[in-house]
């Protein structure tokens, strides 16, 4: 009853992807600072290591989550009027949704070449 | 609803937001939701970069130019104070989660660190465009 009426999982869920998106931006920014690839074979090569795919893939999921959590917050916090708070919600969600599946082109694209 | 709640109130309201002084805390929570919204707005550039530099060796040559390009830089210098500041206080949050520098004081003095130390990270990497 608290997990659904008191908005803990979006606390929490926030808080996860928050987590996790910092130690990956720190990953990423660190192999760039030390190990930059310096062509498109290689760049292509590093995205495509399993490890790299599947921890990326983690982190746009985290990313896209943490907006939505973040930008439902922000809207419901400043517009008022039920039909335009619906409306950009609306817009938001599939904003964030077609993101995803963009993503998830790239990615397995990437996986299959 | 905020009519009638104003009708209904006895004592003097002060709601010129130009004229309150918002403290340092406050500031940095307004701040933390400004970025957070600036952060997202910057989501499909950053997926459509990526989609380009793995498209093919051309695309990646693309995505190397327009990251080198003067204007996008300066914008990456914005997004930079963007980010910077969304993290520092996001860490803040957590901290404060966890009960460590919840008590007014501390939770100042954080927060002055983190709208100041937010601008410096910016301010270096200009130093070192310029």
């Amino acid at each position: 009853m608290i997990w659904r009426a008191s908005g803990f999982r979006a606390w929490l869920l926030q808080r996860l992807s928050a987590v996790y998106m910092a130690l990956f931006i720190g990953m990423f920014v660190l192999h760039l600072a030390l190990d930059a690839p310096s062509s498109y074979q290689e760049w292509r090569d590093w995205m495509a290591l399993p490890f790299i795919a599947v921890t990326t893939s983690i982190f746009f999921a985290a990313l896209l989550i943490h907006a939505w959590v973040g930008l439902r917050d922000v809207i419901m916090d400043y517009v008022h009027p039920l039909g335009v708070r619906f409306v950009l919600l609306a817009l938001v969600a599939a904003g964030l949704l077609a993101m995803g599946l963009w993503m998830l082109r790239i990615l397995m694209m990437g996986g299959a070449a | 609803m905020i009519n009638k709640m104003v009708k209904n109130i006895k004592r003097p309201i002060f709601m010129d937001l130009l004229r309150i002084r918002m403290p340092v805390v406050a500031v940095l929570s307004f701040a933390h939701r400004v970025t957070g919204v600036m952060l997202c707005l910057l989501i499909p550039l950053v997926i459509y970069l990526l989609d380009l530099s793995l498209r093919d060796a051309q695309g990646y040559a693309e995505v190397l130019a327009i990251l080198a390009s003067p204007p996008v830089k300066f914008m990456a210098v914005i997004l930079l104070w963007g980010f910077s500041h969304h993290l520092l206080a996001g860490i803040r949050f957590l901290l404060i989660d966890a009960d460590i520098g919840v008590e007014r004081d501390s939770a100042r003095r954080s927060a002055w660190a983190i709208n100041i130390g937010g601008l410096i990270v910016p301010i270096i990497a200009l130093v070192l465009l310029l």
